[in-house]
């Protein structure tokens, strides 16, 4: 390097600050706020007031963010972009924040319930070996005072995984977007591995997810990389204009893609990226379950249709076809791996496999139907499931959580309404009317098949008649089988858990009898920002 | 007027499933009482319908206007006899049902749920509306079979549910289809009906078709999509069974004339006569497997299929507009409408004597059973008036029906007419054969079964008014007619044009 560059480096004139506007990122930086206040309360308050000082903080952090993100809407007129085009503020992203604000106050309450297990989901001491008898002393009720608490970390933990979140789903340039998936995977890692019972499984679901997700990330930075020296920029709308133009390089473009494509299907649990997904919701502490399942999967979806949407519409006709069959291998590898499974966590695992097919379906649907279709689809997704994963962690016996299907057998005669509730929850993932589920994957299918892409349509209908056997194979089992004589109990649930489900049972009703309330949200005019 | 009826049922049964603490003889006469308000709801609709053709009773509210899907709600003179007959029905199984003693409260809002999924299709005027109440009638008809059948009753309720899940899967891919053709896009039966949005498009118009058929084949069902009917009907509870077998396979057939017909006139015309093939198959292939079953409730089944094979034969030749006068395809749609009345009532019946067989004696093996009539006159007396009635024999509403198939369809289709009147034939034969095993010569009984008692009155108050309704539309067929009638003609109309 001559002196003349460097001086050119080092003599630049002041950096201008970027404009900032407040109002629209004030969700995220009241997110990213309290998280660190968490953990500054983690260092400075006693042991036995922290999970108090968490709680609110964490509740009140959510509840103000959802509150400035409110008042911004109603002012909300043009899509734009802040923080120098880093940003994109438009209605599919305010959309989605909207939609991870509401599911994470409700995982957030699932995660502080210290009443189905005394003490909490999570471990006291996280560093304790499984097995030890540091780790069973934990356990056991020091001095009448009942066993150890939990760690609170979860708290800020869950705070940034959300801010995180938030970012990925507004990301307008592709190095924000990797960013924004390092901060909202980084906690989920952690968070995975705290379970109080059953420490290996968890620790080991954290370790699957943390070096696969690595890997997901390293691919994800190096199409990345691919891509920028394809269009010489990473902001989506440059690329955009880049494969207009198509006098570049379309190695870089496609390798680029296929990688990138690669991060995002492996963090949004669509096979063949699926590997870590059972084994992750199976040992993962219920709570960070939902979590994960729910805010994960809108994140990442809203990362894929953005990316979709407005990098790589113009150059579609080249890569749709190898997403076809990843939409049908993800389809068919939940719905029908699903089948065999006997573990109820695992089983939503796959199904959950399966819905992403499915959303994938609609997120190839290039056009603003299968935008806002998609979109529906996250939102009613994403409460059914957070409800899912509350009820199953309300059935428990001396063990824990009883999550082998054999041991829901006769639960209808042991706890009615626990049954009932989750039957109708699984009559939801299965797309039957009046839930949620019905409406996102007709709007979904709708949108495919306007947008040519019948055949597909075909394949995802037979697949969620084949995902359908499995969640009637637990119906039956609820209802019709003799429950085993040392079966597990239903907890009845603390304030926290029975408001969570109740939202996440409630949304899946309204939206799938009065569906309009949210399709006029993400109907016409569900621009991206310029 | 016509949303409280079809929402009726459903509100007294989520009323009954809150109210704690109902004893379950009160919880079965609640049923019967709200299937009586019912029915008497629908006599004043029926008094109020009038001359004229078009819909009545209309109620549009829009429901998700962002995808073109409103609440929209109306009867015609097909639907009319229908809702009429499914609450006929209802109520016989609820009277039928006084003698359940399983878990009642559920099974009271079970059925009351039933019944607002099936007179809610019939009413339905918007397809996702009509798809809604066809999903739901299979989830909680998957429940009845489950929970209240016998044997093989699980698997039977599994395979029942996939089956037809399937094909309204099949079904929605169809709606979706005319959605999209539609300009603008919309849902409404009545709007697509005027606008035929596929007409133009042959290669899509089939396409459409064939999803849709299919869907409502499997529900109907029709040979070869029958397969999953003899073990559903044979394991389900009686007053599921006839209920199965009354209404939901109406849902098909239904569905064919309210909107494969009059929607996709043009592909209907082209592939009219593969309906026909499939009414003939259906015809003789379900008498012949009826002809060889030993077990009462599943040779039953496939009489279904028969008598399911003579609409769809109907229908075809409808499509039939060369050398086919406008009168005679009239005539074939009125007798598949009467047809179907005609088996629900008639069928219905068979049903829950049938479940008096399990009920005495837990065997429906015909081999078992012999001279029974001596025992239980009344029980050997409704069923031979059923059969005869089944088979067809004048004086009965089946004979109203399939003698106009029969004319009807003649001068289009005389080969596939004359070998459908085989399957009268065959009928016959199977009836008498298994009315003369059963219930006549020497008596015997399984070796458990020290009596075989005559029917008990909840059983006769609920089977004998279902044949007398037979009867009487076998002798007074016009109050029937007259109403069929109007809406057959549209729909031929429309086919036509």
């Amino acid at each position: 390097m001559n002196v003349s560059t460097l001086t050119t480096v080092f003599a630049q004139g002041p950096v201008e600050a970027p404009a900032i506007d407040f109002a629209a990122v004030a969700p995220i930086l009241i997110v990213f706020g309290g998280a660190c206040l968490g953990v500054l309360v983690e260092a400075f308050f006693p042991r036995h007031t922290r999970w108090t000082w968490q709680v609110v903080l964490a509740l009140l952090s959510i509840g103000t963010a959802g509150l400035a993100f409110g008042l911004y809407l109603r002012e909300f007129t043009n899509p734009t972009t802040t923080l120098a085009d880093r940003l994109a503020v438009d209605r599919p992203a305010l959309f989605l924040w909207g939609t991870l604000i509401a599911l994470a106050l409700a995982a957030v309450l699932l995660i502080a319930d210290r009443t189905i297990e005394p003490g909490g989901s999570f471990v006291a001491q996280a560093a304790v070996r499984a097995g030890s008898v540091q780790d069973h002393a934990l356990n056991i009720a020091p001095g009448g005072t009942g066993p150890a608490g939990m760690r609170t970390e979860i708290f800020p933990l869950t705070l940034f995984a959300l801010g995180g979140m938030m970012v990925f789903t507004a990301a307008n340039d592709l190095l924000t977007m990797f960013i924004a998936l390092e901060v909202l995977s980084l906690p989920l890692y952690l968070m995975c591995g705290l379970a109080r019972r059953r420490r290996l499984l968890s620790q080991e679901a954290a370790v699957k997810y943390f070096l696969l997700g690595a890997f997901a990330s390293a691919f994800f930075l190096y199409g990345l990389a691919l891509l920028y020296g394809y269009a010489g920029s990473v902001k989506l709308t440059d690329i955009a204009t880049a494969t207009t133009a198509g006098d570049r390089s379309d190695t870089l473009l496609f390798v680029g893609l296929g990688l990138l494509v690669v991060g995002l299907m492996f963090k949004a649990s669509v096979g063949p990226f699926h590997a870590w997904t059972p084994d992750v919701y199976q040992g993962a502490p219920t709570p960070v379950t939902a979590f994960m399942a729910a805010c994960t999967k809108v994140a990442a979806f809203g990362a894929i249709v953005r990316v979709f949407h407005v990098a790589f519409q113009a150059s579609s006709w080249e890569w749709r076809g190898v997403l076809w069959a990843i939409a049908i291998a993800s389809m068919a590898i939940g719905a029908v791996l699903g089948l065999t499974q006997t573990d109820i966590k695992r089983m939503i695992a796959y199904s959950s496999i399966a819905h992403a097919g499915f959303l994938l379906v609609g997120a190839l649907a290039l056009t603003e139907e299968g935008r806002s279709a998609t979109l529906f689809y996250l939102l009613a997704y994403g409460f059914t499931t957070l409800a899912v994963f509350g009820i199953i962690s309300l059935v428990r016996d001396a063990d824990g959580e009883a999550t082998h299907l054999s041991q829901w057998a006769g639960l209808a005669k042991r706890s009615p309404v626990t049954a009932w509730v989750f039957t109708f929850l699984l009559l939801a993932l299965a797309g039957i009317p009046l839930t949620s589920g019905f409406i996102g994957k007709f709007v979904v299918f709708t949108a495919a098949v306007q947008d040519g892409m019948a055949p597909l349509v075909v394949i995802a209908l037979l697949m969620s008649a084949v995902a359908a056997f499995f969640y009637l194979r637990v119906v039956v089992l609820m209802f019709f089988s003799d429950p085993a004589p040392d079966g597990p109990t239903v907890t009845v649930p603390g304030v926290f858990t029975t408001v969570a489900i109740t939202l996440g049972v409630l949304v899946t009703l309204l939206l799938g009898v009065y569906p309009a309330v949210a399709l006029d949200w993400v109907g016409p005019g569900l621009a991206f920002a310029p | 007027m016509l949303t409280v009826v079809v929402f009726l049922p459903v509100v007294a049964g989520v009323l009954l499933l809150a109210t704690p603490r109902l004893p379950d003889a009160v919880l079965r006469w609640c049923l019967v009482a709200v299937t009586a308000v019912e029915l008497v709801l629908v006599m004043v609709l029926w008094a109020d319908f009038p001359g004229a053709a078009g819909y009545r009773f209309e109620a549009r509210v829009p429901w998700m206007p962002s995808i073109g899907v409103s609440y929209h709600v109306g009867l015609d003179g097909l639907a009319l006899p229908l809702v009429a007959m499914t609450a006929v029905l209802f109520l016989a199984c609820a009277v039928y049902s006084l003698r359940e003693t399983r878990r009642v409260r559920a099974y009271v809002a079970l059925l009351l749920f039933l019944e607002t999924t099936a007179v809610g299709l019939f009413a339905a005027l918007d397809l996702i509306l009509f798809f809604l109440f066809f999903d739901l009638s299979i989830v909680g008809m998957y429940f009845v079979i489950a929970g209240w059948g016998h044997r093989d009753h699980r698997r039977a309720a599994l395979q029942f549910f996939l089956y037809t899940f399937i094909g309204s899967l099949a079904l929605l891919l169809g709606f979706i289809g005319l959605y999209l053709a539609a300009d603008p896009h919309t849902f409404d039966i009545a709007d697509l009906t005027a606008s035929r949005p596929l007409d133009g498009a042959p290669l899509a118009g089939a396409l459409v078709l064939l999803a849709v058929t299919v869907g409502l084949a499997i529900k109907t069902p029709l040979v070869p999509f029958h397969t999953w009917l003899p073990p559903a009907h044979t394991e389900a509870p009686a007053a599921g069974s006839a209920l199965l077998a009354g209404v939901l396979l109406k849902m098909g057939t239904y569905g064919f004339v309210r909107i494969a017909m009059p929607v996709l006139p043009a592909a209907w015309r082209q592939y009219t006569v593969v309906f026909v093939v499939v009414g003939v198959v259906s015809v003789l292939y379900g008498a012949l497997v009826a002809l060889a079953q030993t077990d009462f409730k599943r040779m039953i089944a496939y009489t279904s299929v028969n008598h399911m094979g003579y609409i769809a034969l109907a229908i075809g030749t409808a499509g039939i507009i060369a050398g086919n006068d406008a009168q005679a395809r009239q005539l074939a749609v009125t007798g598949a409408v009467t047809q179907m009345v005609s088996h629900g009532l008639i069928t219905g019946a068979l049903f829950l004597l049938a479940g008096v067989f399990y009920d005495r004696a837990r065997t429906y093996d015909m081999s078992s059973y012999s001279g029974l009539a001596g025992t239980a006159p009344r029980f050997a007396g409704l069923t031979a008036v059923g059969a005869f009635a089944s088979l067809g024999l004048p004086g009965f509403s089946g004979f109203i029906a399939e003698f106009q198939i029969f004319t009807g369809s003649l001068g289009a289709q005389p080969v596939a007419t004359a070998l459908a009147v085989l399957g009268i034939l065959v009928t016959a034969a199977l009836f008498l054969l298994a009315l003369q095993r059963v219930f006549l010569g020497q008596q015997r009984l399984p070796a458990y079964v020290p009596t075989f008692g005559d029917l008990r009155v909840a059983e006769f108050v609920a089977v004998a008014p279902l044949l007398s309704l037979a009867l009487l539309i076998g002798v007074l067929p016009r109050f029937l007619l007259d109403t069929i009638e109007r809406g057959a003609g549209a729909v031929v109309e429309l086919v036509a044009r």
